[in-house]
């Protein structure tokens, strides 16, 4: 192969050229829409700037964004919000979502019927799923107080506007998006499972949870490594859904770091200390997905089924 | 009694059925081969040895205990898939000891077992590594050796050697015969090639459409088929089928069609001479034309070549008789060149006969 491409000289430039005009557009997509963004985070993140100034014109401030946020207790607050954001939603969404996988997998009846339903709220566009259950968890008129009282009597509560309870909310919105996602991930993987391995398993006397824990979850974990990573930077990167439902409130209480960084960008326009903050969050993703990556690489074990 | 045992098996698909009616009695330590064209319900019926399908009607006994509704963990078999079904994320050991782990066996007990295994297996140094890192014809040892390790009564293979290429497919097959030898347990075995059905089998049962044509040793099924099914399944290259009539003639039988007469072998003269119809088909297996006249059997035959195939010891050649097609399988010399159009001998006492109407033989 490399023998025959290096024998033979290539008689015009614009042969030579030909792959790179086909790759073109995509290295373009991914410098303009990727890179430049990212190098502009870093960048300003040691300026002063806010919109409508010149940039040109914005004061230098060297690392002075960076001391100010690791002294920032708000940035620290913000971050153990989406930590703790994090691991509730994905746990409980991962969960969730292999357990009903292994339910539906079989053909049983009405399987398809169930498995659209499932995936419903992932059509859902964020904007709309905040204003759809703020609504919900609205405490005058929603729904939930409604018939949380209507059943078993409880009183009303003021879902978001409680600290406790609006970080409850926004999880309880998150699982309800997300766990589909986990659910069509899994349910494919499953499904592409060879199924002469798992009947191999039944006759090595395996039961349903040895066969579920020690063969097929072993054998998809790539597959939930990927949804994983998925849901992790989603984590970080979200906002919709709490800009619109609370608003990051009250106080803190539901602020996300992403959302931390657009109302210091926005609302008070401190755009160079939001991409400070960025950058943090950049390296924030970058460390976990390397980890991640690290523990259990899906592109390494792609041979194994 | 022991062995295995199928009673009036049946096995439907909502309105369709696969296996009408099947019975067979498979003795304890033997090895018995289905083996017939896809989808002629061979694998079906292993499956429902196994368990991992269930039958429609009918009772399956594996040593001597009626386990139609036991569930597979229960019915004391082993069995290794055509794809070999490793455990990807298992290493070889890890592989062949998995039901004795969930068995809750000793682990010094696992190892040993494990260790017997692969020395059997020549799996030795391979004991850690991830089937992934393995070859084919290995996985298909650990395959094996999985099935072993679990020391089970009965052994059920699916066509385990169809993924390998034809090399190590012929050294399986010894290393299997010979672990039969080994092991002394009762294997089914299902395969569509006749060849792994012939070199292995204590008995070999032929199935079409779901129905058992003929059970037999090797030997019968090759010499004496029952039906032209069978005749033109079991030998390679097939059998070829020609039509032709009985006539009886000064006390002598013999059987004209296009092409040819011959006299009919004093074994199936009796019975040709009790068949009720004169119609009949007559069978030749290739391997019984020879270049030239070696008893007085050997009766003189026209063949027009039209391909003739170095086969190395003999020629196979795919030649016209009387305007039909046979298939001649030819002893040569080292010096022979390809053959052509000429007179060839068939072994009349090798003739198999049909009644053309059924198909059964006479």
């Amino acid at each position: 192969m490399t023998v025959l491409t290096q024998s033979r000289k290539p008689r015009f430039a614009a042969e030579t050229m030909t792959p790179y005009t086909f790759i073109t557009p995509a290295i373009l997509v991914i410098l303009g829409g990727l890179l430049y963004p990212v190098f502009m985070a870093f960048y300003l993140s040691f300026y002063d700037w806010e919109i409508g100034r010149d940039l040109a014109k914005a004061p230098f401030m060297g690392v002075d964004n960076f001391v100010r946020m690791v002294q920032d207790p708000q940035v620290w607050e913000v971050l153990w919000v989406t930590l703790r954001f994090g691991f509730w939603t994905i746990t409980i969404e991962m969960t969730l979502g292999v357990a009903l996988a292994l339910l539906l997998e079989k053909p049983i009846r009405g399987a398809s019927f169930f498995r659209t339903i499932f995936i419903l709220p992932l059509m859902v566009s964020p904007v709309v799923v905040g204003l759809i259950w703020r609504y919900l968890f609205d405490a005058r008129i929603g729904w939930i107080n409604y018939y949380l009282g209507a059943f078993f009597g409880i009183e009303p509560q003021v879902w978001l506007g409680d600290a406790d309870l609006a970080f409850f909310a926004i999880v309880f919105t998150d699982i309800w998006q997300w766990t589909p996602f986990i659910f069509i991930i899994v349910i494919a993987g499953l499904q592409a499972l060879p199924s002469e391995v798992v009947e191999a398993s039944t006759i090595d006397g395996a039961n349903w949870y040895q066969q579920v824990f020690l063969v097929k979850l072993p054998m998809i974990k790539s597959i939930l490594v990927i949804a994983l990573l998925m849901r992790l930077i989603d984590v970080f990167r979200g906002l919709e859904v709490m800009l619109i439902m609370t608003g990051g409130g009250p106080g803190r209480a539901t602020e996300l770091l992403s959302l931390h960084i657009y109302n210091r960008a926005f609302d008070t326009q401190q755009l160079g200390y939001a991409s400070a903050i960025s950058v943090l969050l950049i390296l924030i993703v970058f460390a976990i997905s390397t980890a991640i990556l690290t523990m259990a690489n899906p592109m390494k074990s792609k041979s194994d089924v | 009694m022991s062995g295995v045992s199928l009673q009036n098996v049946t096995k439907s698909y909502g309105s369709l059925t696969v296996i009408p009616d099947l019975s067979l009695d498979i003795a304890e330590g033997e090895f018995v081969v289905f083996v017939g064209p896809s989808g002629c319900g061979k694998s079906t019926t292993l499956r429902m040895i196994a368990g991992l399908e269930k039958v429609s009607g009918g009772q399956i006994f594996i040593g001597g205990r009626d386990v139609t509704w036991e569930r597979p963990k229960s019915r004391d078999i082993a069995m290794v898939f055509q794809s070999y079904a490793l455990y990807p994320h298992m290493n070889v050991a890890d592989n062949m000891s998995f039901a004795l782990r969930l068995a809750g066996t000793p682990k010094s007990e696992i190892n040993e077992r494990v260790r017997r295994a692969a020395d059997m297996l020549e799996l030795t140094d391979y004991l850690h590594r991830k089937p992934r890192d393995l070859s084919g014809g290995q996985r298909q040892r650990v395959a094996m050796g999985r099935s072993i390790v679990r020391d089970a009564y009965c052994f059920l293979f699916d066509e385990p050697l169809s993924n390998l290429d034809a090399k190590l497919r012929a050294s399986m097959r010894t290393e299997l015969a010979l672990l039969h030898k080994q092991l002394e347990r009762t294997m089914v075995y299902v395969t569509h090639d006749q060849i792994e059905a012939m070199t292995m089998a204590d008995r070999i049962v032929i199935m079409k459409d779901g129905v058992i044509q003929q059970v037999g040793t090797p030997k019968d099924v090759y010499n004496t088929p029952v039906n032209t099914f069978v005749a033109t399944f079991i030998g390679s290259p097939s059998m070829t089928l020609l039509p032709g009539e009985l006539s009886e003639q000064s006390g002598s039988m013999r059987i004209h069609g296009s092409g040819f007469e011959l006299p009919i072998p004093d074994r199936l003269k009796s019975r040709a001479g009790a068949s009720p119809t004169k119609a009949v088909t007559m069978g030749m297996r290739p391997e019984h034309f020879a270049a030239e006249a070696r008893t007085e059997a050997f009766a003189p035959v026209n063949l027009e070549v039209k391909v003739a195939e170095y086969i190395g010891s003999s020629q196979f050649l795919a030649a016209n008789l009387g305007g039909q097609d046979v298939t001649a399988a030819v002893e040569v010399g080292p010096e022979a060149d390809l053959l052509g159009d000429g007179q060839y001998y068939f072994d009349t006492s090798r003739l198999y006969l049909f009644d053309r109407e059924t198909g059964q033989a006479l």
